[in-house]
């Protein structure tokens, strides 16, 4: 739909990513390099993933559609179970890393906690996904047509670069629940996150009744963020500190050691 | 996973592409250049379809959504039209035009009404009165557009069910009800046809040589391809008075590729070919020599008979052009209900009482050989220049006796001249539908009288003596199989046995002359198989030495059965303009035409959104990056207050 809906939905799907990279990450060099094997973690689960699903589909009978369906819908789960393994292994080989980064560097405490850990492969994931999921539909937006010849609705670049942007900041949410979940031993939590995963996988069966799956999908991603939010170490009390301006010195004179 | 899980791919889902799609390409001369240009990816317009001459407002002026993609049915496919849309070219995007499923009645040529007038033997200092078509128009209902420029891309695309498709899209989405204007999404088509050369043929010709170039493979090809000529005996350069019978082997339309070329020159090369089959077991009585000449590009300004003329001028070819006695043309020789043909003469050469005189021995020969064949044969009772052949090419460089045999008096019968309507359906080829392509095949019709008369004047000409002469009879069938070969499909049972068939289709011959390349034209090598195979012997020889031999030696392959060899005296000769060898690319004398490369050529449908939306997802993305921007910098520069419940004092982090 030429370079306008091109730049407008990339805009809309990378925005926020963007904005966290460019303030959060990219002035740190060791966030970087975690930020880009995260993203290597999940294309190695979405390759396997894939590679089962196309090897099912080959064996299949390809001509009745309902088999075709239901092998989608394996797939999408297959999918979902690998990238939540491929994070936990993530989780099992950042712990290693950062006991050897711990005796190389020379100070006594870790370059890098395991909060901001979380919170950088989650985006490092999230970056991944949303790139598969809507580069090509890109691509395609760049071109002089829009969806809908076939009778198809014309809001399909508008809703997936929203949908790209709701999966992006869920998997940084993900990411920063499930590793605390991790470190306190909280299995439940990190079923809850797998769960929670595969349901707004599962919205987008949805489609193309847009609002079907993005509704929930935003839904669902407010309260991931609360989650996620509290998870970090956030608190009610804090954002009220923040909107009423005091500033760092007050808080430090207000904080009492344990 | 990506939304919209079941789409497996989204480009489907938004381009529908077109199938079958004849272009119109670009064409330069010294000084001009015809034909149409898109841009380089291609040019988008919204879709509407013609219903009148008066509803060209809408696209012209007052239609809300330029620039449209105008879809032209095939009975206002006009000059008129055409060249308001030209005029108007900011708001016209393109043209698609659907042919019609039969011959229009009133007829149609988009070619000149004075065909090769530059080229032709009539100038200021030859024939004065008759150049430019004084006298008689030879094409009438020519409308010339051929050779207009335009700056959009027009394709042809035959009315079937993707057309449909077209149609019904246009239907849906942009018609305006009413007076409303339609709402957006509206549909619309993208055509891509862009050529890389402009101007004229010494531009792109200079722009060919790699050193100047960006573009390394060049930017035009001259057009060109092969003569196809014969001897009825070995010649040696003693040899004198030859008899040469001449056809034109090449058609063209407005479209590229597209070039049934029934009357306009299938029916007079199937009426030499069946001349030399009657004239095989006749010839070794001759005391003179028959040359079968095909030529080739004739529609471009005679390229063919340009090119060995000039080679006979400077003695670079076997047979000189004092040594040619007299030429007979077959023209356009369909017959009309009245079985009537025409002899042409050239009146200026004629004033001399010697050309006279052989002039008249060859039409009284030739109304000798069509007695008792119940067909009439005279000379136009006007007198009028010769009509556009390549007979005055000869006559540009020797005052040769010649005669041009054509089914019209005056102006042309044919009424789609080098169209894509001048089919086997003209020609009332309608065969009954009951048959298949074999039946079809067999069935006689009633052509092979021309073939007679051409074989018995030859013969008569070349010193046969006229008791003898009725022995010499065309073949019937042989008319009507070439005819079916030529017209309808050239993969057939018949042509099979001739040529190894891996390069032929189940439509008619292309007669479209095409670049210089390294293969040679459908046509020519049709035509050079089928005479090999109508006046050669076979050889008794392996297929391994057949190619050794002397260079008289022809080779034929044949698909089902073992592969025989051919001994005949059938040469190819270049056909390609003398411009081209003395590098004159603006030369008034010889034909320049060169044809543009292209890199693609596709057209396809999809919808469009109207430009606000687009703007509105350009500033939601807009707003979205830099409402996550400011936010994500306040909450990074207030992190650690918000961050800070349940940890230890700054300097610690687990």
């Amino acid at each position: 739909m030429t370079a306008a809906v091109f730049f407008g939905c990339t805009f809309i799907a990378f925005g926020p990513a963007i904005a966290l990279f460019l303030f959060t990450i990219a002035r740190e060099p060791l966030r970087v390099i975690f930020l880009i094997a995260g993203a290597f973690f999940w294309l190695v689960s979405l390759l396997l993933s894939s590679l089962v699903w196309f090897i099912s589909v080959q064996i299949s009978n390809k001509e009745s559609a309902a088999q075709q369906k239901g092998l989608l819908i394996f797939g999408v789960v297959l999918s979902v179970l690998l990238q939540e393994t491929f994070r936990f292994g993530y989780y099992k080989l950042l712990k290693k890393a950062n006991e050897g980064l711990l005796t190389l560097s020379q100070e006594e405490t870790m370059p890098i906690s395991i909060r901001q850990l979380a919170y950088v492969s989650g985006l490092g994931f999230g970056f991944m996904s949303g790139a598969f999921s809507v580069v090509n539909i890109l691509a395609d937006s760049a071109g002089p047509g829009t969806v809908g010849i076939h009778g198809d609705s014309q809001h399909y670049f508008l809703s997936s670069a929203f949908m790209t942007m709701a999966i992006i900041l869920l998997h940084m949410f993900w990411g920063v629940v499930f590793f605390d979940a991790c470190e306190k031993r909280c299995w439940w939590a990190v079923g809850l996150v797998v769960v929670i995963h595969l349901v707004v996988s599962c919205l987008t069966f949805q489609n193309p009744d847009y609002t079907a799956t993005l509704v929930p999908a935003y839904v669902i991603l407010f309260g991931m963020g609360v989650w996620a939010f509290y998870t970090a170490g956030g608190s009610l009390r804090n954002i009220k500190l923040c909107l009423t301006c005091k500033d760092k010195d007050f808080l430090l004179s207000n904080h009492r050691p344990r | 996973p990506a939304p919209g899980l079941l789409t497996i791919h989204e480009e489907t889902h938004i381009y529908i592409n077109l199938n079958e799609t004849f272009p119109c390409v670009r064409l330069l001369n010294a000084t001009h250049q015809i034909g149409c240009q898109s841009s380089l990816s291609g040019d988008v317009g919204v879709l509407h379809l013609l219903e009148s001459e008066e509803n060209l407002d809408w696209v012209l002026r007052t239609g809300p959504n330029p620039p449209y993609m105008v879809i032209l049915e095939s009975t206002l496919f006009t000059r008129p039209i055409l060249m308001k849309l030209k005029n108007g070219s900011s708001r016209v995007a393109g043209v698609l035009a659907v042919q019609p499923t039969s011959n229009p009645p009133e007829g149609f040529s988009p070619h000149t009404s004075c065909p090769n007038e530059n080229t032709g033997v009539y100038s200021e200092t030859y024939g004065p009165s008759y150049a430019h078509c004084n006298v008689t128009m030879w094409n009438p209902l020519g409308t010339g557009i051929s050779y207009e420029e335009f700056d959009f891309p027009i394709f042809s695309v035959k009315d079937d069910n993707d057309t449909e498709v077209i149609r019904r899209c246009y239907m849906e989405h942009n018609r305006a009800v009413n007076g409303s204007t339609p709402q957006y999404p509206l549909c619309a088509m993208q055509l891509m046809s862009h050529m890389a050369a402009v101007t004229d043929t010494a531009t792109c010709m200079r722009r060919n040589a790699p050193t100047f170039s960006l573009a390394p493979d060049g930017v035009c090809d001259p057009l060109g391809d092969a003569n196809i000529w014969a001897s009825t005996k070995p010649l040696n350069s003693s040899t004198k008075g030859h008899k040469d019978g001449v056809s034109v082997l090449d058609s063209r339309s407005f479209f590229f590729d597209v070039a049934p070329g029934a009357d306009s020159a299938a029916t007079g090369l199937v009426a030499l070919l069946a001349a030399a089959s009657a004239l095989h077991n006749a010839t070794a009585e001759l005391n003179r020599t028959i040359l079968y000449t095909f030529f080739n590009g004739e529609t471009f300004d005679y390229i063919g008979s340009s090119r060995m003329v000039y080679d006979m001028a400077k003695n670079d070819f076997t047979v000189d052009l004092d040594n040619i006695h007299s030429i007979l043309e077959v023209g356009q020789v369909a017959l009309g209900p009245d079985s009537r043909l025409w002899l042409h003469s050239d009146p200026v050469s004629k004033r001399n009482s010697s050309v006279n005189v052989e002039v008249q021995t060859l039409v009284s020969n030739l109304q000798a050989a069509a007695a008792g064949l119940n067909l009439s044969l005279g000379e136009p009772n006007v007198t009028q220049p010769l009509p556009p052949s390549s007979f005055q090419r000869f006559l540009l460089e020797r005052p040769i006796p010649g005669v041009v045999i054509e089914n019209h008096q005056t102006s042309f019968t044919n009424k789609y001249y080098q169209s894509m309507f001048d089919n086997a359906e003209y020609l009332k080829l309608n065969y009954p539908p009951n048959l298949t392509p074999e039946e079809q095949l067999e069935l006689v019709t009633d052509s092979a009288k021309v073939a007679t008369t051409v074989a018995r004047g030859l013969y008569l000409q070349a010193g046969g003596e006229l008791a003898q002469m009725s022995r010499i009879q065309a073949d019937s069938e042989l008319v009507s199989k070439m005819l079916y070969t030529f017209l309808v499909r050239v993969n057939n049972s018949w042509f099979d046995q001739l040529v190894k068939s891996d390069w032929t289709g189940n439509r008619p011959t292309n007669f479209y002359i095409g670049v210089t390349g390294q293969y040679f034209s459908e046509p020519a090598l049709m035509v050079q198989c089928i005479l090999a195979n109508l006046t050669g012997s076979i050889a008794n020889i392996t297929e391994g030495n057949c190619q050794d031999k002397k260079m008289d030696k022809d080779e034929n392959m044949n698909k089902d059965r073992d592969s025989f060899c051919v001994r005949s005296l059938v040469r190819q000769s270049k056909a390609l303009s003398p411009a081209f060898e003395l590098s004159e690319y603006t030369s008034k004398n010889y034909s320049t035409w060169a044809e543009s490369r292209w890199s693609a050529i596709k057209g396809r449908i999809f919808l469009v959104a109207s430009h606000d939306l687009e703007m509105l997802t350009l500033g939601v993305g807009v707003g979205v990056l830099l409402m996550s921007l400011l936010l994500t910098y306040i909450v990074s520069s207030k992190a650690d207050i918000l961050f800070s419940s349940g940890r230890e004092p700054t300097n610690a982090t687990y």
